[in-house]
This record gives structure tokens, C-alpha cells and sequence, in this order.
């Protein structure tokens, strides 16, 4: 086999595994605009606060440590202990949905029935306000995140392919691992939203308020289970990113990347979050290694967003958006 | 027919039975002086009236005359300033709209409330969400008693389908449906929940002759084959007079008549305030 074709089905495959820690993101974004048509800006921060929290439960870091040294000078930092992962990611979990809880009584309760772009900003003014409050929490350092997940070079695909092509994959086992968990998530929530009462509620409530109170749905309650979800997959995705590049208030950036992801794949689509994000991950790996030493490279910093404005133009409600069905 | 007769003379010595032999129980729902004020604006003064297990009690007036609000009182959607609720023979406490459909009372809207995005068989499978009892994990995976729970609701829903008459566009999206049928949905998915009271919000508005007369026969038929107790409004006073058993007329937020259709079609001020008569 050519060496060029070899280079180019690995650059596929990186992009793919690359595709899928965006698709994640991207996933929390979905499943609230779904169940309220909120386009949530904060979704990036709440990536953040679930890997920093994570992060601060597992290391035993006392919660606003700064600010009650500077208060009552006193100089605590941590508790002296750490906490086994497993229970740290659960305290994590149950933050988010704590978070979420918070979220529907003090803003979106307040809101309600006023127009879809009051809410947006809403989210804006959550995104600058958890921008100033993580790190109040958890402190400003850049944190690493290690949750035990497999990291470095996979070496029985090398191995494998070595053999195969005469040409060994390069692939990182977190990434790996990352595909799996987006896998196993996707398909959980599939299956939560289209078998369970919960789920059905869901749509019900993401369709229309009225209808959905005269059948005995609570608003609330689906409000604050929509949220929660998402913030549990923003604890997903933090993990992932976290365990990547480490865990500092600059990676809730990794979120604006989902927007392309939203616009390929419809903002109102499970799947479409997920293909999206492979598109796009893929698309950019290879436009940068057949396209980018042309143009001088650094293209991945535009590609994706270039793509989306094409998108735009020829199918607004991307690949798997709900096309809005209407009787004139 | 001897228990039901049995049963309901002992616990309501006023309960009795119609021309066409249905029987027509106690009292469901009791409205004690109801006022409902929009800031300075009343919509329902002072209004007093029941609703009697099986019957179909109509509320109709004209334009403006507070019918609608009536319903979203008696739905929980409005909170009356002054007034009380008696549901089932307790006082009902200030309940929110999804606890007044949990304690069985479904109703329809008078401009069509569906969820556009799902199709005729889901729309009307979320009028049984309150009767699933499983867990989320076990609904899911489709596991141990969640599969048989889904299956029951499902027949149940089928038979609504069934009796409704709209098998053919089960797996249609609703936002596709001509509005007669948008209506029927939004009829099967109230009665899907199996309510003790339907409240229907204008049934029968903006449709012609023949899916008024469909309507119609659906609603007596919902009413004699599953005993419903249905409190409907109504603009068309021909229409309402045929179905319904007994009748409260509003006019400007007041009550101007309440009784059988006979009774309320001889009301000088029920005839006066159709008839446009100088109020003086």
C-alpha cells in the first residue's frame, strides 16, 4: 500500500478519536436545546467545574481555600487526604446535578415563557459568572487530572498494523477509551429518551409546555433532569479533555469547537452530535495534512467553523436537525 | 346496572337516571363561589356550580363571557382570587396544572395543544405516563415487569386509537394532520389517561358540518361506553343543547342560567343574552 494512503488512514483514525471528545460536548449542548430549545452557551463551563471539582474532591482540597485564608488568615489548602476515583467521580456527578438544581430555581424558573434569547443570554451571564466562581472554588492553577484511564501509545494496534501495512498506527489509548465511553453514553441516552416515561416526558416537555402540564408532566422536574444529564455528560467529557491537556479554566475553549460540531449535526440530534463531531474531527486532521502545508498550515483553527458556514447555507437544520414541519 | 343503581342511591339519594338509561351519579366536582380577577379586570364573578359523575355538563355563553377561564380553573392553569374547588367530595388545595392531571382530570385546548414533533401513537402514549410505575434503568433495557407495563399501556392506547377511528395515521407525525384530526388526537390523548372529569375546550371550533356531527357522536360515544364525565364549552348553542345533559350559561363572568337544556333554552336572560337584548 502507498505510504501516502497509509499516513492518511491514520491521520482518519486520529481524527475520528479527536471527532468523538468534540461529539461529547457537543452532547450536553443537544440534550438541553432538545428538552427546552435553550441554546445553553454555558455548556463549556460546566465542563470545567465538573473536571476542576472532580479534580479538587479526588485531591482533598478544601472548597474556596483562598477566600477563607484571605477572611479569617488562616493558611488551609487541603484536607490531608484523598479520595478513591470512583467516589470522587460520583461527588462529582452529584455536583452537577446539585449545580442543575440551582440552575432551574434561581434563573431558569424566573424565566419562564420569555423569549428564547433572554434565556441564551441568561446562559451567557452563567458562563461569565461560573467563569469567576470555579476558580474562587478550586483555584486558578492548571490541575492534573488523572483518573486511572489508560494513557500513551496503543501497542497492539501498532503491533497489528505494523504487521498488516508494514507501517505502524499511531493511536493513544485515552483516546481510545474516550470513543468507547461516548459509545456507551450515546446509546444509554438514546435509549433513556426514547423507552423510558422519563424520556417521553422529556420530548413532551421540548415540544410544548401547555400540552405537556395538562398531562402531568412537572416542568420543573424534567428541567432539572435535562440539566443534570447534561452536566453529567459535561463531567464525561472533563474527564476525557482533563485527562488530555489538564484541567485549567481555558479549556471550557474546547466548547466553542462544539458549535461547528451543532451546526453540521442539527442542534436537536443525539446522533447528529455525534457525527458531527466526527466530521468535523476527521475533516480537520485531513484538511490539514492534505491541504495545509499548501496554505501554510494551522488550518485546524478555521476549518471547522468554515465548514459549519457552508452548512449554514445549504441545510440550516444540519444533517439531522428536525426539519420543522408546518401547515401553512 | 342493579349495583351501579344500588351503589348510587345509597351514597347519593339524588342520583338518577336519563331517557336513554344512563346513570348519572354524584357530585365530581363542585365550584363554590368562584371570582377570578385579571387586575382590575374580572373574569369570573362569583360562580357557583357541580359537575355529576357521568354526565356531560356543558358551559356555553358568548364571546368574552369567561367560559375558557372557567376551565383553566377548574384545569389549575388559573388561580382564582376567591372561591373553592371540591374535587371527588375534598377541597382541593392551590395545586399546580400537572398535579391537578395526576389526581385524573385530562383536558384538550381550545387552539390544539399537541407535541408536533412526535407521532399520533406517542403523542397519545404520554397521555399514560402518570400510570408508569417502573424505574428508568428498567424501561430502558426493557427489562422484567417494564416490558409488560409498556405493552398494557400500549393496548390501552389502542383502544382509544380504535375507538377514535384513527388507526390510519397512527405513525404520523401530528404537526402533519389537517386539524379535524389534530382535534381527535388531542381527544384521544386526554382520554388515553383515563380521567375521572375531560374538561374540552371548544370541541367542536372551526370545523364544518360533518366533523362537527363526527365530534359529537365521539363525545357521547366517550361518555356512554366509558361513563366520562365530560364538562365541555361550547360556542354553538344547537350543538350543545343536543349533547349535553344539563347546561350553565355565563354572560360577562356571571352565571345567567344553569339547568337542563330545556330549562335554560326558556331563560329570558340566557335568550337575551344570545339575542343581543339592551341590558337595562
Amino acid at each position: 500500500m502507498p505510504e501516502q494512503l497509509l499516513f492518511a488512514m491514520e491521520v482518519t483514525l486520529n481524527g475520528l478519536m479527536a471527532g468523538v471528545l468534540y461529539a461529547l460536548v457537543a452532547l450536553g449542548f443537544v440534550l438541553i436545546f432538545k428538552a427546552s430549545g435553550i441554546f445553553n452557551f454555558a455548556q463549556g463551563m460546566l465542563v470545567v467545574f465538573a473536571a476542576m471539582t472532580l479534580v479538587g474532591v479526588q485531591q482533598g482540597q478544601v472548597p474556596f481555600a483562598h477566600l477563607i485564608n484571605t477572611i479569617f488568615g488562616t493558611k488551609v489548602h487541603d484536607f490531608g487526604w484523598t479520595v478513591p476515583t470512583f467516589l470522587a467521580i460520583i461527588v462529582a456527578g452529584a455536583a452537577m446535578v446539585f449545580v442543575a438544581w440551582i440552575i432551574e430555581k434561581y434563573i431558569l424558573h424566573h424565566l419562564v415563557g420569555q423569549p428564547d434569547i433572554i434565556l441564551f443570554m441568561a446562559t451567557i451571564g452563567m458562563w461569565y459568572f461560573m467563569h469567576g466562581f470555579a476558580p474562587l472554588m478550586w483555584g486558578s492553577e492548571v490541575m492534573k487530572l488523572d483518573v486511572g484511564l489508560a494513557q500513551g501509545l496503543n501497542d497492539p494496534v501498532l503491533n497489528a498494523t505494523e504487521a498488516l501495512f508494514g507501517y505502524g498506527f499511531f493511536l493513544d489509548n485515552l483516546d481510545i477509551v474516550a470513543a468507547v465511553i461516548a459509545a456507551i453514553l450515546v446509546a444509554s441516552l438514546v435509549l433513556f429518551s426514547q423507552y423510558t416515561k422519563q424520556g417521553r416526558a422529556m420530548r413532551a416537555v421540548a415540544d410544548d409546555h401547555q400540552a405537556a402540564l395538562s398531562v402531568g408532566i412537572s416542568l420543573r422536574f424534567i428541567w432539572v433532569l435535562v440539566w443534570s444529564l447534561a452536566g453529567v455528560v459535561a463531567l464525561v467529557a472533563g474527564i476525557m479533555w482533563g485527562s488530555k491537556s489538564g484541567v485549567q479554566i481555558s479549556l471550557a475553549e474546547v466548547a466553542l469547537k462544539a458549535l461547528p460540531v451543532l451546526m453540521l449535526g442539527g442542534c436537536t440530534s443525539i446522533p447528529g452530535a455525534i457525527i458531527g463531531g466526527l466530521i468535523i474531527g476527521v475533516g480537520e486532521q485531513l484538511f490539514e495534512f492534505a491541504i495545509g502545508p499548501l496554505v501554510g498550515g494551522a488550518t485546524q483553527a478555521w476549518f471547522a467553523y468554515v465548514l459549519a458556514l457552508i452548512f449554514l447555507i445549504f441545510r440550516p437544520q444540519g444533517l439531522f436537525g428536525e426539519k420543522i414541519i408546518e401547515r401553512v | 346496572m342493579m349495583d351501579a343503581m344500588n351503589m348510587s342511591t345509597d351514597t347519593n339519594p339524588d342520583s338518577y337516571v336519563t331517557d336513554d338509561g344512563r346513570t348519572i351519579g354524584g357530585v365530581v366536582m363542585d365550584l363554590k363561589n368562584i371570582t377570578l380577577r385579571f387586575g382590575g379586570v374580572v373574569a369570573i364573578k362569583d360562580i357557583s356550580f357541580d359537575i355529576r359523575e357521568g354526565e356531560i355538563r356543558a358551559i356555553i355563553g358568548p364571546n368574552g363571557a369567561g367560559k375558557s377561564s372557567m376551565l383553566n380553573v377548574i384545569s389549575g392553569f388559573y388561580k382564582p382570587q376567591e372561591g373553592e374547588v371540591w374535587f371527588r367530595g375534598k377541597k382541593r388545595p392551590p395545586m399546580r396544572p400537572y398535579q391537578v392531571a395526576q389526581q385524573g382530570l385530562a383536558r384538550t385546548f381550545q387552539n390544539i395543544a399537541l407535541f408536533d414533533g412526535m407521532s399520533v401513537l406517542d403523542n397519545i402514549m404520554t397521555g399514560r405516563l402518570n400510570y408508569m410505575k417502573t424505574n428508568m434503568l428498567q424501561q430502558a433495557i426493557w427489562w422484567g415487569k417494564a416490558e409488560k407495563e409498556e405493552l398494557e399501556n400500549r393496548e390501552k392506547v389502542e383502544k382509544v386509537i380504535d375507538f377514535l377511528e384513527i388507526q390510519h395515521i397512527r405513525k404520523t407525525p401530528v404537526g402533519r394532520l389537517p386539524y379535524g384530526l389534530k382535534k381527535r388526537v388531542e381527544l384521544a390523548r386526554a382520554l388515553a389517561a383515563e380521567p375521572s372529569l375531560l374538561l374540552l375546550d371548544e370541541p367542536m371550533a372551526g370545523m364544518n358540518v360533518e366533523e362537527k356531527e363526527d365530534m359529537s357522536r365521539f363525545i357521547l360515544d366517550v361518555n356512554d361506553e366509558f361513563g366520562t364525565t365530560i364538562a365541555l364549552i361550547e360556542h354553538d348553542m344547537g350543538v350543545v343543547m343536543d349533547l349535553s345533559d344539563r347546561v350553565v350559561v355565563m354572560d360577562y363572568g356571571k352565571k345567567i342560567g344553569d339547568g337542563t337544556p330545556d330549562e335554560v333554552r326558556n331563560n329570558q336572560d340566557v335568550i337575551d343574552a344570545y339575542l343581543g337584548v339592551a341590558h337595562d
